[in-house]
C-alpha cells in the first residue's frame, strides 16, 4: 500500500529568507558569529546558540567536493535520467550544499569540478528551485521571476510504498472470512476466545485451539460518528460500535446500520450482513456492518466486563 | 535515591497553525524560555531528551536528527523518546531518570508537534490492508469508553460540559494557551455540535502546534538555583496492551496501578487531601472524572460528584487543569510534558494569572495509546 | 554504585510480520530463558524501533501484545535503535528504579524501499525534498575518506572478505553500486528482532539459567553529531570518540562489535576509536534495522557470557553518515566500587 501526503512546512524567518532568494534565483548563505558563511543557511548558531540574522548572497557556482552516482534514479529524485549526488560547495560559501548534477557519464565528474546551479523556469521558493546543478564556472541563465512576497511555507510531497505481511493467525482468520466464516483461537494461558485471532495480550503466548464464533452478538458500547475527517470511509452519521461475537471474549467494533443512529443502544443485538457472496475475498470487509436482529437486548451484567 | 527537581520551565504560544516559526524555531521558543526560567546557561546542559508522538506527522524520520543542532544537543547525548499521547510526560521521566541515575548534572527535556505540517487524522488512519476498515477517528475510539462510564456510574449528561466550561476559562487565564474562552458557558458547550456522540464539539480538543522544555537538575543544581524549585518527589509509568479480554476502558488498570505506585513512592496516603492542584490529561471533557476516580482521588462512581460540586475549579477542594488543559491546547507530543510543567510551575509559585494559591504538592499526569501508556510525577516545593 | 550487567540476549532474523508481535515472542521466551527469568520478574521493559520503517504511526504500540502486559508493567520506547533503549534501561537500573529488564527491538525494513525511507532522516526543508537515497550519502562520505588518503577502496573490500569469506581482490572486479561503494560495502539489511536481559548487581550475580557468567557493563554512553552533510567533516566521527571516552573504552579490550553500515564507516570508526592492542572484531552476518545495534551489544556480551573473551566493546549507530554514536564497553570481572579498592 502506499503513504501519501503533500506536508505543509512553515519556515520561519531563515529559511523562509533562503527559499524566498531561491524564488528569486539567489542563493543566500548564513553568517554565523565565527564569520562563516553556512550554505543553506543555519537557523541557529552552533556556537553562540543565537538565531542567525545576517544572510549574505552567495554565488550560484561552486566546486564538487564530494560525489557519487546513481544509474537508476529513484522516486522523487531530481533528474530521472543517470546523474550524480554531489556535495558542493559555492563560492563565497564555508560549507557544502548536497544537490544532484546532470552530467552525461560518470567519468565525467570529478572531485574540484567546477558546476552551477541550473535554475527552474518556474519557481515557487522550495529546493528544486535549483533544478540541478550543471558544469559551469559562470553562472547560468536565469528566467526572471516578478518578485512577489516573502514565501512562507513550503509544500513537500512524500510518496512511500509498503507491503504489509500478514501472521499466520491473521492468514487463517481471512481465509475463514473468505468461505464466510468467523474464527477465534483460544489462549492456552487464559482460555479466553479472540477474534481476530492473535499472539494473547495479555500472555503474551501464542494462541491456540480454533473455535467457530458466531456472525451474531451484543453491543457492548458505541459511538455516533457526526463529524468528517480525513482518511474516513463512510459519510456521517453512523455508528460505530464495540460488538461482543457470541462465542467470543473481547468485542469486534463495527458498523451498526439499518436504523436511525439514535435508536442505537448499549445491549442491543446485533447480526453481521455479509456483502454477495460473489464479492468475497481474504479481507474483513466482507462483512458490509451489522444490523439489529430483532431478540430482546442483552442484560447489562452480560457484556458489563467487556466495557 | 538522588534527588531531582526542575528548575525552571517555558512553552510555546500554542496555535492551530504556527507558520511564523519551523520546527527548529517552534522548539527553540520552548527551549530559549526554560533557559531562562531557570538560569540555565547553554554550557551547563549535560544531555538533551526530545519527546514526540508519530513521526507521521510532520513527515520526517526521526526528526531530533536534523534538530540535534539547534536544540543544543550537538556533542552532547541525546535520547528520542515515543510513547504515544503519554510521551510528553515519558521525555520528563527519562530526564528525570539520567539525573536519578548519577549520569548528569542538568538535562533539557523538550517536547513538540507541528500538527500544521500534514493531518493527524490522516496519519492515524494508516492501517495495514487486512485489518478491518472501520474509522472512527480519535474521539471516535474514545467515545465509546465515556458512553460506558455515564451508563456505568448513572452520571447525569452536564458533567462534560461543566468540565469544558471550567477548563476554557482556565484557559483565558493562561496567555500561553490556544483557546481561550472566557464567556463560555453551560448553554454554549450544550449547544455546539455533536461530533462522535456522547462528545460534543466544544468538549473537544483542538489540534495545536506548539512546544514545551523543562531543566531537569540535581541536588546540587537544585540548591544553586536562586529561584524556588520543583521537587520531583516521585514518577511512575505503567503499560497494558490497546485490548485485552476482560480490558476495563472506563477504569485502566495500568492508570490505577501507576497511581498507586506513585502515590506510594511520594509518601501520599490520601492524596484528594495531600494534593494541591493537578494538571490531568484530559483531551475530551468526560475524561476529567474518569481519571480523578483512575487516580485514586475518589472512589469509583464518585468522579462525576467531585466535578459537579465545583471543587476542581481554581479555589475549589483539588483545582484541575487550571492551565486550561488539553482541552484549550493539544501538541500532542507536547501535551503531556505540558501537564508536567504547568505542575511544577505551580509548585514554582510561577502560573501567572492561573496560579492556586499555596499550591505547595502537585500532580502532573499524561496518558496515551488506547488508554494503555500512563506516565505521572508529583513535585513539591520541598525536597 | 549499582553494577548492571547483560544476563541474556537472543535474536531473530527470520522474516518479521507487521505487527512484530510473532517474531518477539519467541524471541523474548529464549532471551529470558537464558537469563533464567520469568516475564513477570522483570520491572522495566524498553523498546526501540520506527514507524516510519513500518510505514504507520503508533507501530510499536502493537509489539506490547507480545510482552503479555497483564498485569500492568513499567515501560518504554523510543523512536530509535534498541541500542538506546538499553540505555535507557541501564539508568533505570543505575537510579534503583527498576532490577531486572528486558529490552528489544524490532523492525521490518523489507516492508518498504528502506534507502528512500531513510532519505526522510535528513534535513526537511533543503535535503529531503530531493530523496537523497541512504546508500548515495554513504558514498559521498566515502569518496572524502578515500581522496583524504584515510583508506582505498581494497582496505573497504578486505572488511567485507572478512564477513563474506570472498577475497577482496575478487570484490573489487564488481561494478559499483554508488560510486565508489560496491554491493559489498552496504550490509546486509535483515528483517528482525532482537531482546537482551539487563539486572543490577544482586540479582545478575544470582546467576542466569545456565550457570555462565554474566557480562558486567564497565560503562556505557552515546553521543550526537550536527546532521548537515556539507557542515560537519564526514571524515571524522567525534560522537564516537565522545562516547567511548564516556564509556572508559581504552581500546584494551579482547574482541569488539562494530555497527557499521558501510565498510568504510567500519573503517572511520576504527580511526575514531581508541587504538589498542591488536583487537579481533566481531563479525556481523548482516544488520536487521532497529535491533542491529542492540544485537551488537548482545553478540559482544554473548563473548563474555560464553568464556570466549575476558573484555568486550559494542558499538552501535544511528541517522546518516555515522551522525549518532553509543559505545557499550563489557567485562566478565564486576567492576569494584570504587569505596572497596
Amino acid at each position: 500500500m502506499s503513504i501519501a501526503f503533500d506536508y505543509t512546512r512553515s519556515l520561519g524567518p531563515v529559511l523562509s529568507r533562503f527559499m524566498t532568494g531561491l524564488r528569486d534565483g539567489r542563493v543566500l548563505g548564513g553568517r554565523t558569529a565565527d564569520g562563516r558563511v553556512h550554505v543553506p543557511p543555519l537557523e541557529f548558531d552552533p556556537l553562540t546558540h543565537e538565531p542567525v540574522t545576517d544572510l549574505v548572497d552567495v554565488s550560484p557556482v561552486g566546486t564538487v567536493i564530494s560525489w557519487t552516482w546513481v544509474d537508476q534514479p529513484l522516486e522523487g529524485q531530481p533528474l530521472s535520467r543517470p546523474f550524480a549526488w554531489a556535495l558542493i560547495r559555492l563560492d563565497g560559501a564555508d560549507t557544502a550544499l548536497l544537490h544532484a548534477v546532470d552530467i552525461q557519464d560518470q567519468d565525467q565528474i570529478r572531485t574540484g569540478l567546477r558546476v552551477r546551479a541550473k535554475w527552474s523556469p518556474s519557481r515557487i521558493g522550495h529546493i528544486n528551485d535549483i533544478a540541478c546543478f550543471e558544469p559551469g564556472s559562470t553562472p547560468g541563465d536565469i528566467s526572471d521571476m516578478s518578485p512577489g512576497e516573502p514565501v512562507k511555507i513550503m509544500t513537500t510531497p512524500i510518496r512511500l510504498h509498503y507491503r504489509h505481511t500478514t501472521s499466520d493467525e491473521e492468514d487463517r482468520y481471512l481465509r475463514a472470512l473468505a468461505d464466510g466464516r468467523l474464527i477465534g483461537q483460544r489462549c492456552p494461558a487464559c482460555r479466553k476466545v479472540y477474534v481476530p485471532p492473535r499472539v494473547c495480550p495479555a500472555d503474551g503466548v501464542a494462541p491456540g485451539e480454533v473455535v467457530d464464533v458466531a456472525d451474531r452478538g451484543t453491543v457492548t458500547t458505541f459511538c455516533v460518528v457526526n463529524v468528517p475527517f480525513a482518511g474516513q470511509r463512510l459519510d456521517p452519521p453512523y455508528v460505530v460500535a464495540q460488538v461482543l461475537l457470541d462465542g467470543a471474549d473481547i468485542p469486534i467494533p463495527h458498523l451498526v446500520l439499518g436504523l436511525d443512529a439514535g435508536d442505537v443502544r448499549m445491549g442491543m443485538r446485533v447480526a453481521a450482513v455479509w456483502r454477495d457472496r460473489s464479492e468475497w475475498a481474504a479481507t474483513p470487509v466482507n462483512i458490509a456492518h451489522f444490523e439489529p436482529t430483532g431478540e430482546p437486548d442483552a442484560a447489562y451484567e452480560s457484556y458489563a466486563e467487556h466495557l | 535515591m538522588r534527588r531531582a527537581a526542575v528548575l525552571g520551565t517555558g512553552q510555546t504560544h500554542h496555535r492551530t497553525r504556527r507558520t511564523d516559526v519551523s520546527m527548529a524555531g517552534l522548539c527553540r521558543e520552548a527551549i530559549d524560555r526554560a533557559m531562562t526560567d531557570s538560569g540555565t546557561d547553554w554550557s551547563q546542559i549535560d544531555a538533551v531528551v526530545l519527546g514526540k508522538a508519530p513521526d507521521l506527522f510532520e513527515g520526517v524520520m526521526m526528526p531530533e536528527l536534523f534538530l540535534a543542532d539547534a536544540i543544543g544537543a550537538a556533542g552532547k547525548p541525546l535520547l528520542r523518546v515515543h510513547t504515544a499521547g503519554s510521551v510528553g510526560g515519558a521525555t520528563a521521566i527519562v530526564a528525570t531518570s539520567l539525573i536519578r541515575a548519577g549520569v548528569h548534572r542538568r538535562v533539557l527535556a523538550v517536547a513538540f508537534e507541528k500538527q500544521s505540517e500534514s493531518n493527524a487524522m490522516w496519519a492515524l488512519s494508516i492501517q495495514p490492508p487486512f485489518t478491518a476498515p472501520i474509522g472512527a477517528g480519535a474521539g471516535g475510539y474514545f467515545a465509546p469508553h465515556i458512553r460506558s462510564y455515564i451508563r456505568r456510574f448513572e452520571a447525569p449528561d452536564h458533567i462534560g460540559a461543566m468540565v469544558a466550561v471550567k477548563d476554557r476559562q482556565n484557559g483565558a487565564l493562561n496567555p500561553f494557551a490556544h483557546l481561550r474562552q472566557p464567556d463560555i458557558t453551560l448553554d454554549s458547550v450544550r449547544e455546539s455540535r455533536m461530533l462522535w456522540d456522547p462528545i460534543r464539539y466544544d468538549e473537544t480538543c483542538p489540534s495545536s502546534d506548539g512546544a514545551c522544555a523543562v531543566v531537569i537538575g540535581d541536588e546540587a543544581a537544585a540548591n544553586a538555583s536562586d529561584r524556588q524549585v520543583a521537587w520531583i518527589k516521585a514518577t511512575a509509568m505503567r503499560t497494558e496492551p490497546t485490548f485485552y479480554s476482560g480490558k476495563d476502558h472506563v477504569n485502566p488498570r495500568a492508570g490505577v496501578e501507576a497511581a498507586n505506585a506513585l502515590w506510594t513512592a511520594a509518601g501520599i496516603k490520601d492524596p484528594l487531601d495531600e494534593i494541591d492542584v493537578a494538571e490531568i490529561y484530559v483531551p475530551f471533557s468526560w475524561f476529567e472524572p474518569m481519571w480523578l476516580e483512575n487516580l485514586g482521588f475518589v472512589g469509583p462512581g464518585q468522579g462525576w460528584k467531585l466535578t459537579e460540586s465545583g471543587e476542581t475549579r481554581i479555589g475549589g477542594r483539588l483545582p484541575v487543569n487550571p492551565s486550561g488543559g488539553v482541552l484549550c491546547s493539544n501538541p500532542i507530543g507536547a501535551s503531556g510534558l505540558l501537564r508536567f510543567a504547568e505542575s511544577a510551575m505551580q509548585v514554582m509559585g510561577r502560573a501567572g494569572e492561573h496560579q492556586v494559591a499555596g499550591a505547595a504538592t502537585a500532580l502532573g499526569h499524561a496518558y496515551g495509546g488506547g488508554s494503555q501508556f500512563f506516565s505521572m510525577w508529583v513535585v513539591g516545593q520541598q525536597p | 554504585m549499582s553494577d548492571v550487567a547483560i544476563i541474556g540476549f537472543a535474536r531473530s532474523d527470520s522474516s518479521i510480520t507487521t505487527s512484530g508481535v510473532e517474531t518477539l515472542v519467541p524471541v523474548f521466551e529464549q532471551a529470558l530463558a537464558q537469563a533464567g527469568l520469568g516475564r513477570q520478574e522483570i520491572d522495566f521493559w524498553c523498546s526501540g524501533s520506527s514507524d516510519y520503517l513500518a510505514g504507520r504511526a503508533f507501530s510499536f504500540v502493537n509489539a506490547v501484545d507480545a510482552i503479555g502486559a497483564v498485569p500492568p508493567i513499567s515501560e518504554s520506547h523510543v523512536e530509535m535503535d534498541a541500542a538506546w533503549a538499553l540505555y535507557e534501561a541501564y539508568l533505570k537500573i543505575l537510579a534503583g528504579e527498576a532490577e531486572t529488564a528486558l529490552v528489544y527491538g524490532f523492525g521490518k525494513a523489507s516492508a518498504g524501499d528502506l534507502s528512500r525511507v531513510l532519505a526522510l532522516q535528513l534535513d526537511p526543508y533543503t535535503v529531503a525534498p530531493l530523496w537523497p537515497d541512504s546508500i548515495s550519502v554513504a558514498a559521498l562520505q566515502a569518496r572524502l575518506a578515500l581522496e583524504a588518503g584515510l583508506f582505498s577502496e581494497r582496505d573497504m573490500a578486505v572488511v567485507a572478505a572478512r564477513d563474506s569469506g570472498v577475497g577482496a581482490g575478487e570484490l573489487l572486479g564488481q561494478a559499483y553500486l554508488r560510486n565508489p561503494l560496491r554491493t559489498h560495502d552496504v550490509a546486509r539489511v535483515l528483517d528482525g528482532a532482537a531482546a537482551v536481559v539487563l539486572a543490577g548487581g544482586e540479582r545478575a550475580r544470582r546467576g542466569r539459567a545456565d550457570r555462565s557468567r554474566p557480562a558486567w557493563i564497565t560503562g556505557i554512553a552515546h553521543r550526537i553529531d550536527p546532521q548537515g552533510l556539507g557542515e560537519r567533516d564526514l571524515t571524522t566521527v567525534p560522537s564516537a570518540a565522545l562516547a567511548a571516552a564516556d564509556a572508559g573504552f581504552d581500546g584494551e579490550v579482547d574482541v569488539v562489535a562494530l555497527h557499521a553500515p558501510f565498510t568504510h564507516q567500519e573503517l572511520l570508526l576504527r580511526a575514531a576509536l581508541p587504538d589498542g592492542r591488536q583487537v579481533r572484531i566481531l563479525p556481523d552476518n548482516g544488520q536487521a534495522m532497529f535491533s542491529a545495534g542492540l544485537s551488537r551489544i548482545g553478540a559482544a556480551a554473548e563473548e563474555i557470557m560464553s568464556g570466549r573473551a575476558e573484555t568486550a566493546a559494542a558499538h552501535a549507530t544511528s541517522g546518516p553518515a555515522l551522525q549518532q554514536n553509543l559505545v557499550c564497553v563489557l567485562a566478565a570481572a564486576e567492576t569494584t566500587p570504587e569505596a572497596e579498592r
